[in-house]
């Protein structure tokens, strides 16, 4: 059984994640920069004179596959490492994934996540 | 003929001519990712086609020789007669010709400053039309108004050293017309956000500006000596003042923007040029201060009432800039700098007069004959790109292609 973990966080806490998924021996992520918006809307920005409203703030998007098992662990292992407790910490989605399989050597399913054996 | 002069005017000219691709990347930064490519290239197909036109027959309708205060008549077509002997009215310590190259860098510049009005959304070939026509019933007659020899204001006795009316009050005006004809962006009325793509590029084409501007103020003293250092110092002065209140005025209101404090310094050398050449250097303080206090809040007036789609504020950034640079030099203008001006300071209050009088001439033409000019173009060309046209974006809808390609 396979997850996907997609969680959206502060791009200042990427690196912070990171290292923390790394020490539980989780590896493989796919990183991408995104915008976005939850109930805390957006900011004013200045425009030459005056401002303007920028809807959607910039955030860091995180995806990895996971076995199950690891799945719970991982999540709470972000919530703590990209935490501040003010609004726009971000939102974890978890869906259900079908397979994996690894480009290089074509093996598929749990024998090919990226985690550190053991 | 002086070959200081001479060295100077020529360096001067390359100095301005490089104003108009710093406009478009002033410009450029301004605009929505999509529409930077277009927004450059509409100085930049000015650059090329006013280039030209000037040298056939904007020169001589500009400066040729008198017709009734009006215009130039067609003696010096194709620049017949025009050649390396100094002109007898005009420059006449230098080549004709640097006189004539120098001149062509204005007629460019103030034909591309309109076009911060009809960004993204503006058919390519009406642009070149419009730009065509109004280089030609526009520019060259208003130049030939105050500069050009026997011309009605400068018999007036109207002072515009470098140009505030014929350069920023003339295309600042235009610029409010051809918006009101053209309409908004989709999306503006609804308060759509139209974030500027890259303000970097913005400060960058102001710091050219800025640069440029020096061979546009000083170098208008058509010689190089103390007048030209004067305007030099002035010049300088102003464009600092200005930049540095308008980042003032942010940070009372918010934050200090550097787009603002970029915005600013372009308002002081508009506001500076009509008067680099006739005010004292440490009147170039007030003249910018003053300058960023009008122009900041028209834009905001203009952003707030939320009708006028006039996109990059060229109005309020060089028409008022311009309209108060006219009006200061008719204040500030004194025999001690140069013997050609005095103004208020002088105790001759008549000069705000002839001053406002230049003004409103040059506005109320430039807005008619631009407005009736967009009103017929939309009549038979049409000037607006299509719905699908302007939501893809104008670089990739009228030029075919991308600002950064690639993944």
């Amino acid at each position: 059984m396979l997850k996907k973990i997609e969680a959206i966080i502060r791009p200042e806490k990427l690196d912070a994640v990171k290292d923390a998924l790394e020490a539980k021996g989780i590896l493989g992520m796919t990183v991408t920069n995104v915008n976005g918006r939850g109930r805390q809307k957006g900011i004013a920005l200045q425009w030459r004179a005056g401002e303007y409203r920028v809807d959607f703030l910039p955030k860091v998007k995180l995806e990895l596959v996971i076995s199950v098992d690891e799945c719970q662990p991982a999540i709470d292992t972000i919530c703590a490492a990209a935490k501040t407790g003010r609004e726009g910490d971000g939102m974890i989605f978890v869906l259900p994934v079908e397979n994996v399989f690894r480009v290089r050597t074509s093996d598929n399913g749990e024998a090919c996540l990226s985690v550190k054996q053991g | 003929m002086n070959s200081g002069d001479t060295a100077w005017l020529l360096t001067s000219t390359a100095l301005v001519l490089l104003m108009t691709p710093a406009l478009a990347f002033f410009y450029g930064g301004m605009v929505r990712r999509k529409n930077l490519l277009s927004t450059i290239m509409m100085s930049f197909a000015i650059l090329c086609m006013v280039s030209i036109l000037w040298i056939i027959y904007g020169y001589t309708m500009a400066f040729g020789p008198d017709f009734k205060g009006l215009i130039g008549n067609l003696a010096w077509l194709g620049l017949t007669g025009v050649g390396q002997d100094p002109s007898t009215v005009y420059a006449t310590t230098v080549p004709h010709l640097a006189f004539v190259a120098f001149q062509a860098t204005f007629a460019i510049i103030t034909v591309a400053l309109w076009t911060g009005a009809v960004v993204e959304r503006i058919k390519f070939g009406a642009l070149l039309a419009f730009a065509a026509l109004w280089f030609t019933l526009v520019y060259c007659p208003v130049a030939h108004w105050v500069w050009g020899s026997g011309g009605w204001l400068a018999q007036l006795g109207a002072l515009d050293f470098a140009g505030g009316t014929v350069v920023h009050v003339n295309a600042g005006i235009s610029a409010l017309a051809l918006a009101l004809v053209l309409g908004p962006r989709r999306g503006f009325k609804e308060g759509e956000t139209m974030e500027p793509n890259n303000i970097p590029y913005v400060v960058l084409g102001a710091a050219l500006l800025w640069f440029g501007w020096f061979g546009f103020n000083a170098g208008s003293a058509l010689t190089a000596g103390g007048l030209a250092s004067s305007a030099f110092i002035a010049t300088n002065t102003a464009a600092a003042a200005a930049g540095f209140t308008w980042m003032l005025l942010g940070w009372i209101h918010r934050r200090p923007s550097v787009i603002g404090a970029a915005t600013g310094a372009v308002v002081g050398l508009v506001a500076i040029t009509p008067a680099a050449g006739f005010v004292p250097v440490w009147a170039a303080i007030p003249i910018g201060a003053i300058a960023s206090i009008i122009s900041y809040y028209v834009m905001v007036w203009r952003a707030r009432s939320n009708k006028i789609d006039e996109s990059l504020d060229v109005f309020a950034c060089h028409g008022m800039g311009g309209t108060w640079g006219a009006l200061a030099t008719g204040i500030f203008a004194t025999k001690a700098v140069n013997a050609a001006g005095s103004g208020l300071l002088d105790g001759n209050f008549s000069q705000v007069w002839i001053q406002l009088a230049a003004i409103a001439a040059t506005m109320v033409y430039a807005f008619v004959v631009s407005w009736l000019l967009a009103k017929a173009l939309k009549a038979t060309m049409g000037i607006r790109v299509r719905e699908e046209e302007e939501a893809v974006g104008l670089d990739i809808s009228q030029h075919g292609e991308n600002a950064y390609g690639g993944v």
